[in-house]
């Protein structure tokens, strides 16, 4: 029996499609150089794939055609060598498109296998946020900016080459610095990359997380139901009308608040969410009217809550807003609940002033893909001078 | 490095390249130089054609690449094309295959060795893009060739076979390659690409030869005909169909002589059956869970095999009932649905029954399992409980005929 090793790579759907499909292919190549085979695919993706939404892309290499067959023979693996995580938020947990509830994203690593996360934050947020695994594992952190891309345009600030370095440097077995070198070259024919894969094995460090270590809470899932307790006709239930909404201080009822979806929650869909200055909101409609997935509730006096049980973090609201600072985008690693940001609001507004300010202080604004010229041009350099940091 | 340089180079030597099965087919379209391609978007096939026009963009290929405004029209161009000489490639998936329907009905009628690759795809509705082989069986009856494979490199090399049979002119008659959806159209994996001299040996130009239609060849395609004429007509197709089966043998032989890649039968590969007690049967990629569980089975004792059918048009139904009649029981593992069908089987199923019926040999029993539908997997534990049943059915114990397998209930 040979070995088998499997890699998986989680990211969000269309912006870091090209990073994923890079890094899975290079990981079969280079292991393929030391005459091992693999196959590279994906899961949870739709084709296309929908903005932001996580998917999955695997690599499956083994010794010899037979054990890559029985590797192969479940589509998904069992459990993985080592999960890297391409969005640092995706660490709350991934509900992507064909997957019903919260994947913990540690969740097929095998014991004592390896989560590499690119982020800016240090382990104590990055351990948080992950729900708690029965068995420890490794934590292996690749301090950047989270790379975004458009469908068709890569921003290739060498995040794929520096994963690639990591995993050299944590499964030397699977392949070695030298092979993956070589795979980089061949493929992308840049000696640059291959000194970033280079550095990036020099650097790659990680910590031990314990099992009573991480988010406590059970993530939520849900059972299927069998054939004869369906519907027939592929006819299901829609979302039902909602309800106005009761202010938590005054207890007035009014507004609307539309009913949302039991089952798909989209939490996770989201690398930022908006938040919202209630006092300086001029009741213009836009975010309401022109938000994709009508997430904003109408509150009793005619405000607009961003309810995060729809928002998937575009950023239509914000680019819409007319107000200056109304409406912010803030990274989804700020936070570490859902709730109503009106009601805190409506319970107490010098405490939610301090902690809007906070929050709008606290960015780094995340943004998908290319959303003006010279955007790619100024986070560059940002990338470079976290590289040089220890 | 000049592109022109690259492919001097290819050309040589076989190279291996990390491709889905559909970058494979667009390899071989490459490689046996078609001539004219539509394209019409529906997952999961449609990475060949973005494949195609990639190599089409990058100078690497010269055809002609257009994107028809539906599936209709888009076989209609390319089965015109063909009339008038030109090699194509065509494909759709699920819906798309049928929104085809009327070009894909006359196409084999008037002998128009088009290739196309379908992306096996459950038929909306439910909008599923997982794997169900409905789609290719809806032309079972019309004269199309059909033929599924399981890995990128079988793409790539039954393409350039389709090619030299379907346009042999004893056949002339369409082929259609089945590539699981997700399974194979989206999963690379490692495939030596064959040299150009190599396929230039193995594949003669298209030669429409009496058919052509050009103004030197003075023909009138499709008429009107009545009852005088379409018996004899059909009866054409018939004769084609039949002399089908030994060219395809021939071409492999041949293929596995100039690649030096021998596939064995070309009808359908055995896996483990020498000292099978039982067999089961199917197509396509779930071949990988089969031979997987067939080795864990093996470990315990269980001598099951496995028959994976590659040809379904023209099904070779006397070799494969010599084949099976060596069984104690055989389990067919449908990814298709036939609904209202004898015993509410599924398509092979019914084809295989129907392959040992008038045979002179003995008559095992047949067990069927719908399995996998919608892309759901067949995973190793539902092989291991059809080779329970089929066992249970080798011992005389009555077993139901159809089985759902995988199924919430």
């Amino acid at each position: 029996m040979g070995r088998l090793f499997a890699i998986e790579i989680i990211y969000r759907g269309i912006f870091q499609k090209t990073l994923a499909t890079r890094m899975s292919r290079a990981i079969v190549l280079a292991a393929h150089h030391e005459g091992k085979m693999g196959i590279s695919f994906g899961r949870y993706g739709d084709s296309p794939e929908r903005n932001g939404i996580p998917a999955k892309n695997f690599a499956i290499v083994a010794t010899d055609e037979q054990t890559l067959q029985d590797g192969m023979a479940k589509y998904e693996p069992k459990e993985v060598d080592i999960t890297i995580c391409v969005d640092d938020t995706l660490c709350k947990g991934v509900e992507s498109w064909a997957w019903y509830g919260l994947q913990p994203v540690n969740r097929l690593l095998k014991p004592g296998g390896t989560l590499i996360v690119t982020s800016r934050e240090g382990p104590e947020a990055i351990i948080a946020m992950a729900h708690r695994k029965e068995s420890p594992y490794q934590l292996s952190i690749l301090k950047g900016t989270v790379s975004f891309s458009g469908l068709w345009v890569y921003k290739d600030d060498h995040t794929d080459v520096r994963i690639l370095g990591a995993i050299a440097k944590i499964l030397p077995d699977l392949f070695s610095l030298q092979s993956v070198q070589k795979a980089i070259v061949s493929e992308w024919k840049d000696e640059l990359k291959a000194t970033s894969a280079a550095k990036s094995y020099e650097r790659t460090t990680s910590i031990t997380v314990q099992p009573n270590q991480g988010n406590p809470e059970t993530p939520y899932k849900f059972d299927l139901p069998k054939w004869h307790e369906m519907g027939e006709g592929i006819a299901i239930p829609s979302i039902p009308a909602g309800r106005n909404m009761e202010d938590p201080v005054s207890h007035a009822h009014g507004g609307f608040q539309p009913d949302r979806n039991p089952t798909f929650k989209k939490f996770s869909t989201r690398t930022m969410r908006p938040v919202v200055n209630f006092d300086t909101c001029i009741k213009c409609t836009l975010c309401w009217l022109q938000c994709p997935d009508s997430c904003f509730d109408v509150t009793p006096e005619g405000l607009y809550d961003a309810n995060m049980q729809a928002c998937c973090g575009c950023g239509v609201c914000e680019a819409v807003c007319p107000v200056k600072e109304c409406v912010t985008m803030v990274n989804e690693t700020e936070f570490s609940d859902n709730s109503s940001q009106w009601e805190d609001w409506r319970k107490d507004k010098d405490a939610y002033k301090t902690w809007l300010e906070d929050k709008i202080k606290s960015h780094p604004e995340r943004s998908h893909g290319f959303r003006y010229r010279g955007q790619y041009e100024e986070q560059i350099p940002e990338m470079l001078e976290i590289a040089r940091e220890k | 490095m000049a592109v022109a340089t690259v492919i001097e180079e290819q050309r040589k030597s076989e190279e291996t390249a990390l491709i889905t099965g559909s970058e494979a087919i667009a390899v071989a379209c490459k490689l046996a130089d078609v001539d004219v391609i539509t394209a019409y978007p529906i997952r999961p096939y449609d990475t060949v054609m973005q494949y195609v026009c990639k190599l089409v963009a990058n100078g690497e290929m010269d055809c002609e690449y257009i994107v028809a405004e539906g599936e209709h029209s888009q076989f209609e161009i390319v089965k015109h094309a063909s009339a008038c000489g030109a090699r194509v490639f065509c494909g759709s998936s699920g819906v798309g295959w049928m929104y085809a329907m009327e070009a894909l009905t006359v196409t084999p009628a008037l002998r128009i060795p088009m290739i196309a690759m379908v992306g096996n795809r459950a038929l909306d509705d439910p909008g599923a893009f997982g794997v169900e082989h409905n789609d290719a069986l809806t032309v079972r009856d019309l004269g199309w060739q059909l033929v599924w494979v399981d890995n990128a490199q079988e793409a790539l090399d039954t393409a350039l076979i389709a090619y030299r049979v379907a346009e042999d002119r004893r056949i002339f008659l369409p082929c259609a390659i089945s590539c699981d959806g997700a399974f194979l159209t989206h999963s690379q994996a490692l495939v030596k690409i064959p040299s150009q001299e190599k396929v230039n040996e193995f594949l003669p130009p298209y030669n429409r030869g009496d058919l052509l239609l050009h103004p030197d060849n003075p023909i009138t395609v499709a008429p009107q005909g009545n009852e005088d004429w379409v018996m004899e007509i059909r009866r054409q197709n018939y004769a084609a169909m039949e002399r089908s089966y030994g060219v395809i043998k021939e071409a492999y032989a041949d293929f596995g002589r100039i690649f030096g890649r021998s596939y064995g039968n070309p009808f359908f590969e055995e896996y483990m059956t020498d000292d099978a007690d039982i067999v089961l049967m199917g197509m396509g990629t779930l071949s990988i869970s089969v031979k997987v569980a067939i080795r864990q089975m093996r470990k315990e004792g269980k001598r099951v095999g496995f028959v994976r059918m590659r040809w379904f048009r023209p099904f070779a139904a006397e070799d494969l009932a010599k084949s099976l009649q060596r069984f104690a029981a055989i389990g067919v593992i449908d990814r298709d649905y036939s609904f209202g069908s004898p015993y509410l089987g599924g398509v092979l199923a019914g084809e295989v029954r129907h392959a040992l019926y008038p045979g002179p040999g003995k008559k095992p029993p047949v067990v069927d399992f719908i399995c996998g539908l919608g892309g759901r997997e067949v995973t190793v534990p539902d092989v291991q409980r059809m080779a329970e049943s089929v066992y249970n059915a080798a011992e005389g114990k009555a077993q139901p005929l159809t089985q759902w397998i995988g199924l919430r209930e």
